[in-house]
């Protein structure tokens, strides 16, 4: 089927659902309104309100169910309208979801997943279109993913739901809909875990996550760079040999993330190269991101997010080190 | 043994019904006719910027917005209520308080266009910002009403807050502090009935949501929220009541005529007779109503008010058109001071014009 990220996740919840009655989806407006990006769709309609139900409006609350619900024997797919409101389930997140397999030595889990959509670029209000990628990786215990495009959307969604872990799945908005790929119409997954080698390339090494997966594609191509490009598609637990071995072999790396300079992916990447890689660098390894602060309001967007042009940019410092 | 240990009850009010007939023992004596006549206007205000606002979003030249028609009473009503030093506290659909309070026309249009300079508090102006997860707010308007009681400036707050947003821990952690700490704190709830696609009947089991206060201590009182005068008379009562240290809850009886917010499509999820139905109970037609009966309005007078509307909204809307940005306030108000650090990512930045030519 040709899908948009979209309706590739709506295909995948079908399938998950249709395969395992334990699982459940809840969220605020995923039944009757199919979520308010239409991720959701159809579900309710299929599957009754005892498998889709609308929850009051208390994200705290969703994802402390949700977590009951997965203790319990459920497999719960919790949405969070969107990032910003995620915090307000942050204490169930990072105390609970996160401990709950360590504080039990394993005897109690929980097979959830909390998806909700991510950064900006589509001129919408505030709290709408932050990156929270290194808030739910920091502590351990709750695998995070993000994929860049419908095939990884779906297959990483059946993998996330197949594991007995906690999976918080980062959804960038602006691609829900950007684009459109031959997806199978069965059930498939996508490793967790397992970086994306997007594009081979032997003089330079670009990693990024979401929304900056296009970006760089495209400043690669306008510059013509023999790049290698990663893409990281899981967050926590990171991929670190993709990532050491493509440095080794290209002897640069820049790192591309929306998400706010410092204290980001990047440090964290950046630090694992410097542990294992150093010496076989021929250049300092360069970070491109937003700045260090917060999300502002669409007006101010454009001058915030890392755009092609800052791209090309840094690739050209970084080739003439 | 078995007792009852607590019982009460919520009480409903309305002072002007739908069609324009008053109920003489509940009428605040200080409202005059002209006051009236002020009321109308300023719902007549709200309307017309309100439809201004959806048609510059369709045209994109604001974002993402949340339209208030049909809660015109409501926020008039309340928002005439508070007294010199008193604060509101919004959540993001009061945009009728903003302006009966007097907040300037263009910069209530520049933060719709996106600019935290359009949020540029003007001073003496009583009120906090525009708050977009909802109910966490309250928590604030709790702290404010406890800062004013130890000031003792007199004033009280007024929170705003969805029906959907009852259900938020905020909501339920504020009206319990307030009870505990005893400051003049008023939560007033827009039972709006829709938390976008999901009914008031939904969002949870309580029969009201003024009975929502009991759990905390303190008082809760439903008025019809498209009667103004109502409106008018049970906030400011609330706010004096909060001033003697008890604070309220209050819950209006409205309705979202319109979309939740442009980026919604209701169609998906409510019957257009449902919609139909509430038109009847207008705030602006019982008043205009009332006002006709009075020979205190007629069409001239309508066509002159629309007619001042329309060109103090345009005036403003061109003024917030005319803002030129500078990106270099992102970094500027951000600490009290520029750290190093991030003076060092501004003057990168600005050194490459924000990245905003074209890729060579
Ligand atoms: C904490 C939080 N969760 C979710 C949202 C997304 N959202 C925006 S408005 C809204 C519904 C609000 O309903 P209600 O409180 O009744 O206010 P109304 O929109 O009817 O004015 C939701 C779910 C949000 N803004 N904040
Ligand atoms: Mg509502």
């Amino acid at each position: 089927m040709m899908a948009n990220m979209v309706t590739a996740l709506n295909n995948a919840h079908d399938l998950i659902m249709k395969e395992n009655d334990k699982v459940v989806v809840l969220g605020e407006d995923v039944a009757k309104d199919g979520g308010v990006f239409r991720v959701t769709d159809g579900l309710f309609q299929k599957y009754g309100p005892n498998r889709v139900l609308d929850t009051p409006l208390a994200e705290s609350s969703i994802i402390g169910t949700a977590i009951g619900m997965a203790i319990g024997g459920l497999r719960p797919i919790a949405e969070i309208q969107f990032a910003g409101f995620m915090l307000l389930g942050f204490s169930q997140l990072l105390n609970h979801a996160a401990r709950y397999r360590a504080r039990t030595r394993s005897t109690l889990t929980v097979p959830m997943i909390v998806r909700t959509p991510v950064s900006g670029g589509v001129r919408t209000l505030e709290h709408h279109s932050d990156s929270p990628e290194t808030y739910y990786s920091h502590i351990g215990g709750l695998i995070v993913v993000e994929p860049s495009n419908p095939y990884d959307a779906k297959g990483l969604l059946i993998r996330a739901a197949h594991m007995n872990d906690p999976v918080v799945f980062l959804e960038p908005t602006k691609l829900y809909r950007l684009f459109k790929q031959e997806i199978p119409d069965e059930m498939y997954e996508v490793p967790i875990g397992k970086a994306n080698i997007v594009q081979a390339g032997d003089d330079l090494t670009i990693i990024a996550n979401g929304t900056m997966v296009p970006v760089v594609k495209d400043a690669v191509a306008k510059k013509g760079t023999n790049a290698e490009i990663i893409d990281l598609r899981t967050i926590n637990p990171l991929d670190e040999t993709t990532i050491i071995e493509s440095a080794k072999k290209t002897g640069r790396v820049m790192i591309v993330h929306e998400a706010s300079l410092s204290f980001g992916l990047g440090a964290e990447v950046a630090a694992r190269i410097a542990e294992k890689a150093i010496f076989e660098l021929d250049a300092p390894v360069m970070r491109v991101a937003a700045p260090s602060l917060p999300y502002p309001q669409p007006g101010y967007e454009k001058y915030f997010v890392p755009n092609t042009e800052k791209v090309s940019q840094a690739i050209d410092k970084i080739m003439s080190v | 043994m078995q007792k009852k240990v607590f019982d009460d009850s919520i009480e409903y009010f309305q002072v002007m019904d739908e069609n324009g007939a008053i109920d003489q023992a509940l009428f605040p004596k200080e409202v005059t006719d002209q006051k009236i006549v002020e009321m109308y206007k300023w719902m007549a205000f709200a309307r017309a910027l309100d439809a201004k606002a959806l048609s510059l979003q369709r045209q994109g030249r604001i974002a993402t917005y949340a339209p208030l028609v049909g809660q015109e009473g409501e926020q008039v009503g309340s928002a005439l209520a508070l007294g010199q030093n008193d604060y509101f506290v919004p959540n993001f659909r009061q945009h009728g308080v903003f302006l009966v309070r007097g907040a300037p026309i263009d910069k209530i249009v520049l933060g719709w266009r996106g600019y935290e300079d359009g949020g540029a508090v003007p001073k003496g102006f009583n009120a906090l910002a525009v708050a977009v997860p909802v109910a966490t707010q309250l928590p604030h308007a709790a702290g404010l009403a406890f800062a004013l009681m130890q000031r003792k400036n007199g004033g009280a707050v007024l929170g705003y807050v969805g029906d959907g947003g009852t259900s938020e821990g905020d909501f339920y952690e504020s009206l319990n502090f307030a009870g505990a700490k005893k400051v003049p704190l008023v939560i007033l709830i827009e039972d709006n009935e829709w938390a976008i696609s999901v009914p008031r009947s939904e969002q949870t089991a309580a029969q009201t949501l003024a009975q929502k206060a009991m759990a905390a201590g303190i008082k809760g009182v439903q008025v019809d929220g498209n009667d103004v005068i109502g409106v008018y008379k049970v906030v400011k009562d609330a706010l004096d009541e909060a001033r003697k240290g008890n604070p309220m809850l209050v819950e209006v009886l409205t309705y979202r005529m319109s979309m939740h917010t442009t980026a919604d499509d209701p169609t998906k999820y409510r019957s257009d007779a449902e919609v139909e139905a509430w038109k009847n109970k207008d705030p602006l037609l019982r008043v205009r109503k009332y006002l006709q009966s009075k020979n205190l309005w007629d069409d001239t007078k309508e066509q002159q008010m629309q007619d001042d509307q329309r060109k103090k909204i345009d005036d403003a809307v061109a003024v917030a058109e005319s803002f030129k940005e500078d990106p270099t306030s992102m970094f500027q108000n951000i600490y009290s001071f520029m750290p190093e650090v991030l003076n060092d990512e501004l003057e990168e930045a600005k050194e490459a014009g924000f990245w905003q030519t074209g890729a060579q």
